[in-house]
């Protein structure tokens, strides 16, 4: 399967195509503000090619979530450029922001969010249903994805019947079933024993491989940061070290 | 894309059972509870009006003494006589007709039946008046007037109670102490303005009954007439000077009589009745208020998972519009739908108490209307603004929204 779709027809078209496929220019994020300012992000720069396989490291509150969600386009910088393919994301409008992550970006959240009372199957094919599928190819690729996870058989569970681990494998369904260009995931094994995260790492380590998914993952387990090819690591809202997995930093 | 929000709305009325049922619940409960309170009296006014109109048009009741109804302060007030309504048709211009009368209860006996009822003495002007038509027979003529014969015409409930399936005309009554034959058998009117049957009555020449009965020459009341309904005051008027004259009333003295036109009737009785369906009605508005801030507080207490919902829904691609539309669509199906079952109700709980109270059934679209448009947007209101604030978020604020 392809990962790269044609860009919707509301989004600017993007650059030459030999440029990054992410590139963050001196990012930086502000929350609050006067006394009760706090600078999460202070000038990250950072270029993802298509194809790799990151993972970001770092300690608690270094500002690995708050970077994942301006590249998940679920939030704007403060300041500095958030490029996607040659296209200037801080410069688009709500909707365009809203088209990108329909038709490029798979977000797994660190705490699920999934919606409630609502059955695995139909959180999976959610995203479907905004890119206007039929439901026929909605439930197959829905199941597909859930088949992926091996939750197959718990399709008709709503979240509240579902342990933790098996939620954050939903989660991972879903944001997958679209195929997406990127696949950022904040602490996808954050809730799982260790069998699974082995698991759901071999699971990312499959889609980057055999589809062509870029994917960003947040860890702070060396042990599936070592799935990643190359790794890089936060402190105090900056890029401190970005090296390819197996160098020393 | 309607088609897929409607699908979207459909889906999510589904997952939350319980917060559409209430909301429905509290849709249903007000907007019948007004509709039924409102029909209902809608009716119950119907009923009056309906009496008032078979009261007679442009009738004007002339008593002695002053106020009309129970406790009525006629002791002392001298009576009036035939004479005083003789004068009356003569002098004064625009009458129709009328009709001095005296009423007595009794208990009439025809073979093997009795029956309490009440005799009312006129004239044959009475039936003029009073807008009675018969059902059969004839009315006394001027002659049987004339000579007090015993003769009388008799309301339905009363041929009922006393001949069941055998016929009235020519069947002689017992009234007390002599018998009376039955010439005439009057339409059925049915229950009048104060609830009282007024098929239940017999009619006979005044002079009859003040022979027989009463043993003096007191009329009670004057029924009068008028021809030109817009000329009903200057008649009372009229009336009031003449008898005034007649009664040797002084300047300074008050009337000892009192003159009242349907018209004053039909304002108290309906005014009674009007002041009772608005009761009702404001009983059901308070019950459409309750509903309403029972949905008022489903919808916001559900308000934190619904941005959350909003929040997933952003971030996993949807516009802004989208979900607006999809909150839009659920909130408008389930108050439509509240409404739809609303109407349903009060429509089968009318007709029902209807039938009990014995008013008639009225549809009124008005009311309906009103009740399902403000109870629809409560429910639109309370459902799709909350949303349409969370909708505006940025998708990492709704999903953080506690
Ligand atoms: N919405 C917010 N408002 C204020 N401060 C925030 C908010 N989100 C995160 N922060 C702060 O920003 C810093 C970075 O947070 P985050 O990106 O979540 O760190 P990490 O994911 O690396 O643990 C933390 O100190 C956190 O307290
Ligand atoms: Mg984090």
């Amino acid at each position: 399967m392809n990962a790269t779709p044609s860009p919707p027809a509301p989004l600017p078209s993007a650059g030459e195509g030999n440029e990054s496929l992410i590139e963050l220019r001196d990012v930086t994020k502000t929350y609050g503000q006067g006394t009760a300012e706090f600078q999460a992000l202070r000038g990250v720069n950072l270029r993802i090619e298509p194809g790799e396989f990151v993972a970001v490291m770092g300690p608690s509150g270094s500002g690995k979530s708050t970077a994942m969600n301006i590249l998940g386009c679920l939030d704007n910088p403060t300041s500095g450029a958030y490029v996607f393919r040659g296209l200037h994301v801080e410069q688009l409008s709500r909707n365009q922001r809203a088209l990108l992550r329909r038709y490029y970006l798979g977000f797994v959240f660190q705490g699920f969010n999934l919606l409630a009372r609502t059955t695995a199957l139909e959180n999976v094919e959610l995203p479907l249903v905004y890119r206007g599928e039929p439901r026929v190819a909605r439930h197959a690729r829905a199941r597909e994805a859930l088949d992926a996870v091996g939750l197959r058989q718990w399709e008709k569970h709503t979240p509240a019947e579902l342990s933790g681990g098996q939620q954050q494998r939903v989660a991972i369904a879903r944001a997958i079933v679209t195929s997406p260009t990127i696949l950022l995931a904040d602490e996808p094994t954050g809730n799982l024993d260790t069998q699974r995260s082995h698991e759901i790492m071999d699971l990312l380590v499959a889609l980057n491989r055999d589809r062509g998914i870029t994917v960003l993952m947040v860890t702070h387990e060396p042990d599936m940061a070592r799935y990643a090819k190359r790794i890089i690591h936060f402190l105090d809202g900056r890029v401190s070290s970005d090296h390819r997995n197996g160098e020393k930093p | 894309m309607f088609l897929s929000s409607l699908l979207l709305a459909l889906r999510a009325i589904r997952r939350n059972l319980m917060r559409s049922f209430l909301t429905i619940l509290g849709i249903v409960i007000g907007v019948s509870a007004v509709i039924t309170m409102v029909t209902l009296g809608n009716g119950a006014t119907r009923v009056v009006s309906d009496q008032i109109a078979s009261l007679g048009s442009n009738l004007v009741m002339v008593r002695p003494g002053q106020r009309l109804g129970p406790g009525r302060d006629s002791a002392g007030a001298p009576r009036f006589k035939v004479s005083d309504a003789e004068v009356i048709q003569t002098q004064i211009s625009g009458l129709n007709a009328v009709a001095p009368s005296t009423n007595r209860s009794v208990t009439v006996v025809y073979g093997a039946n009795n029956w309490s009822t009440a005799i009312t003495g006129s004239t044959d002007a009475y039936f003029t008046v009073g807008n009675w038509r018969l059902a059969g027979g004839r009315v006394f003529t001027e002659s049987e007037q004339r000579a007090g014969k015993a003769v009388c015409v008799i309301g339905e409930t009363v041929r009922r109670e006393l001949f069941g399936q055998l016929p009235a005309l020519g069947g002689e009554l017992r009234v007390s102490n002599f018998s009376c034959e039955v010439i005439g058998v009057l339409a059925s009117k049915g229950q009048s303005a104060m609830g009282m049957d007024q098929d239940d009555t017999i009619v006979m020449p005044l002079r009859t009954l003040q022979r027989r009965l009463t043993g003096n020459q007191d009329v009670n009341t004057i029924l009068v007439s008028v021809v030109d309904s817009s000329r009903t005051d200057q008649v009372m008027a009229d009336l009031r000077s003449l008898l005034r004259e007649r009664r040797k009333i002084a300047a300074s003295e008050d009337d000892n009589f009192s003159i009242l036109d349907t018209r004053q009737i039909a304002e108290t009785l309906t005014g009674t009745t009007k002041v009772m369906t608005m009761l009702l009605g404001a009983v059901a508005a308070v019950s459409l208020l309750v509903g309403g801030i029972g949905i008022m507080n489903i919808m916001l207490v559900s308000v934190t998972e619904r941005t959350r919902e909003i929040g997933i829904r952003l971030a996993i691609g949807a516009l802004e519009r989208e979900v607006l539309l999809q909150f839009l669509v659920e909130a408008v199906a389930l108050s439509a739908l509240g409404g739809i079952i609303g109407i349903i109700l009060a429509t089968l709980a009318s007709i029902g108490l209807a039938g009990v109270m014995q008013v008639p059934f009225l549809f009124d679209p008005a009311i309906n209307l009103l009740a399902f448009l403000f109870s629809a947007a409560i429910g639109v209101i309370f459902g799709y603004f909350p949303a349409r604030r969370a909708a505006r978020l940025d998708p990492i604020e709704a999903l953080r929204h506690e």
